[in-house]
């Protein structure tokens, strides 16, 4: 009885780990056919019929050729733009936070933590309370959209999150080492060249990939501090979908979609385990 | 001379961020905060005017419907989502095959961004073509499901479609938590006679008390900052019947030339992030001290 209680008790995990998976599953799929129909199909078919024949011409004109507004070239250039914009900011930000963290963990002086709590603050202020200014600064500067400027903002509020994961993770390391290498002769920065920048490896992949997933899926700034020829992808995403220039493409859309969320999906599936933790990390104790 | 510049070296490698934080952060925040005191409109302009644009934001309908739906979305959005992922982390948890595949594909959505999803949901949603055409074809010809366009309904689909993003990561919260749950406790409540149910309810689940609170301070956290999931998936519409207070802050500061009446939406967001940060860094800091 109790056994035949357990297998039912199995059954029914598995029932619901499993449709929930498909749940999950389900917007993605119904993406990816809907971008491998022709609109014919679409409007005669359903959500989740497979393709009748494969039509790669959703995803060409998606990336070439649909229009974001009054420029019809499609997502192409924007991807560029996300590209050119997150790759110096992901890399300037983290170098900062490691070198934040390696002093808030290691070196600390006098107001050292109010400094990290103040930091640790800048976590969670709602980013519309700085959104005004911020633009003043930016036109001030001669910044408004540019890619240097939206590279600017994505630094200056990134480093509250690159500092914390730094700073979390060399505050386990013993203060006891720094001053064993302090005796021995060695200074600040080759007690970070040699000592812990060698065990950082984890830490960098972790900061890296949520700098990398937070500022390629940003929305907000890219929409208040950029113009045209430098919006990135998820700006141009949601100007391709809101352009109703003759009928609505849902395949070409789709495709578009698609096209912007590959890069933080791969990096997600080649290190989700960094994601994770980062996840946490960022989430839990930020 | 040397000596001395090497001991200030960590301060000076903190200078920059420092500096920035003042300037981009607290300073920022106090422009804003001064800001929503005078009578700006299209350029900022410093002539004090009181309480004047917090009167006239609670007085805009609009206003007042973004923060109805930030509360509904809000709580819906939170008791969902810990629900579904509390339910998933437990099951997940009881040795089931293939645990690695299933957490990758509950966790997934997170890594997207809200943009696309909110874009894959307006189509999944869509009156006509999508689940309502699915459901139709299925045999059920009167079938309706048009709540992207019904005025009351439109603040539920972008709880959906939030959901399905982040419960996953509740789930990853949560079953970090059961994992850290020492096995010999569970064994010894089973000894005892305590059915599994019993055993959750009872002794598993208040464990996870600090799991619950950040999940909370998480998914609120999400909830008050949503904007692009709102602007991809309803734009704020049907008319304006789906705008949260960010999108009301964007439209009115950028796009209505109302700044006076932005950065004041703007401080009470920072409000509401601090009426729920605060004792909860309360809390946490006291409980690291102990």
């Amino acid at each position: 009885m109790s056994s035949m209680n357990l297998r039912l008790g199995r059954t029914l995990i598995y029932t619901l780990l499993i449709g929930f998976a498909l749940i999950y599953l389900a917007p993605l799929y119904v993406m990816l056919v809907t971008s491998l129909k022709d609109i014919e199909e679409i409007r005669s078919g359903n959500l989740i019929a497979l393709p009748e024949n494969i039509n790669f011409s959703a995803w060409v004109k998606a990336w070439n050729s649909a229009c974001t507004g009054s420029e019809c070239e499609g997502l192409a250039p924007y991807f560029w733009n996300s590209v050119r914009i997150v790759i110096p900011a992901v890399l300037i930000s983290t170098i900062i936070g490691a070198c934040n963290g390696y002093v808030l963990a290691q070196w600390q002086f006098k107001g050292s933590n109010m400094l990290f709590g103040a930091l640790l603050f800048g976590c969670f202020i709602p980013f519309q309370v700085i959104l005004l200014p911020m633009a003043k600064l930016l036109a001030w500067l001669g910044l408004a959209n540019t890619v240097v400027g939206l590279v600017g903002v994505h630094v200056v509020y990134g480093i509250t999150f690159t500092t914390l994961f730094f700073r979390n993770y060399y505050v386990a390391i013993p203060n006891e080492l720094v001053r064993a290498a302090r005796l021995d002769g060695a200074g600040f920065f080759a007690i970070f060249w040699r000592i812990f920048l060698p065990m950082s490896t984890p830490i960098f992949v972790v900061t890296v990939i949520w700098q990398f997933t937070q500022i390629w899926n940003d929305f907000l700034f890219g929409v208040v501090y950029s113009g045209p020829g430098t919006q990135p992808i998820t700006v141009a995403l949601n100007n391709l979908v809101n352009t109703s220039v003759g009928g609505k493409e849902y395949n070409v859309d789709m495709a578009a979609a698609i096209i912007a969320a590959l890069p933080t999906l791969l990096v997600y599936l080649v290190a989700g385990k960094y994601f994770v933790r980062g996840l946490t990390a960022g989430a839990v104790k930020g | 001379m040397f000596k001395y510049l090497e001991n200030q070296l960590p301060k000076l490698v903190m200078a920059p961020t420092a500096i920035a934080m003042f300037v981009c952060m607290y300073g920022f925040i106090a422009w804003t905060v001064g800001l929503s005191f005078t009578k700006s409109r299209m350029m900022p302009q410093w002539d004090f005017v009181g309480l004047m644009q917090y009167e006239k934001l609670f007085a805009n309908p609009r206003w007042m419907v973004a923060l109805d739906n930030l509360w509904i979305f809000t709580f819906l959005f939170i008791v969902i989502s810990l629900f579904l992922g509390l339910m998933l982390a437990i099951f997940l948890d009881r040795n089931v095959r293939a645990e690695g595949a299933l957490r990758t594909i509950y966790l997934y959505p997170m890594a997207i961004s809200f943009v696309v999803t909110g874009t894959a949901w307006k189509w999944i949603l869509n009156p006509g073509l999508g689940i309502e055409k699915l459901v139709r074809d299925l045999g059920f010809t009167d079938f309706e499901f048009r709540w992207l366009v019904d005025q009351d309904m439109a603040i539920y689909t972008i709880v959906i479609a939030a959901v399905w993003q982040s419960s996953g990561f509740v789930m990853a919260m949560f079953l970090a938590g059961l994992r850290g749950i020492d096995d010999n406790l569970i064994k010894a409540a089973q000894i005892d006679g305590a059915s599994t149910t019993r055993t959750y309810w009872h002794i598993i689940l208040p464990m996870m008390k600090p799991v619950f609170f950040g999940a909370i301070v998480v998914l609120s956290h999400i909830a008050i900052k949503s904007f692009d999931l709102v602007q991809a998936l309803t734009g704020g519409g049907p008319g304006y019947a789906s705008d949260l207070p960010a999108n009301f802050m964007y439209t009115f500061a950028f796009n209505r030339a109302q700044m006076g009446v932005g950065a004041a939406s703007a401080v009470i967001m920072l409000c509401g992030v601090l009426a729920i940060l605060v004792p909860y860094l309360y809390s946490e800091l006291r409980s690291d001290k102990q």
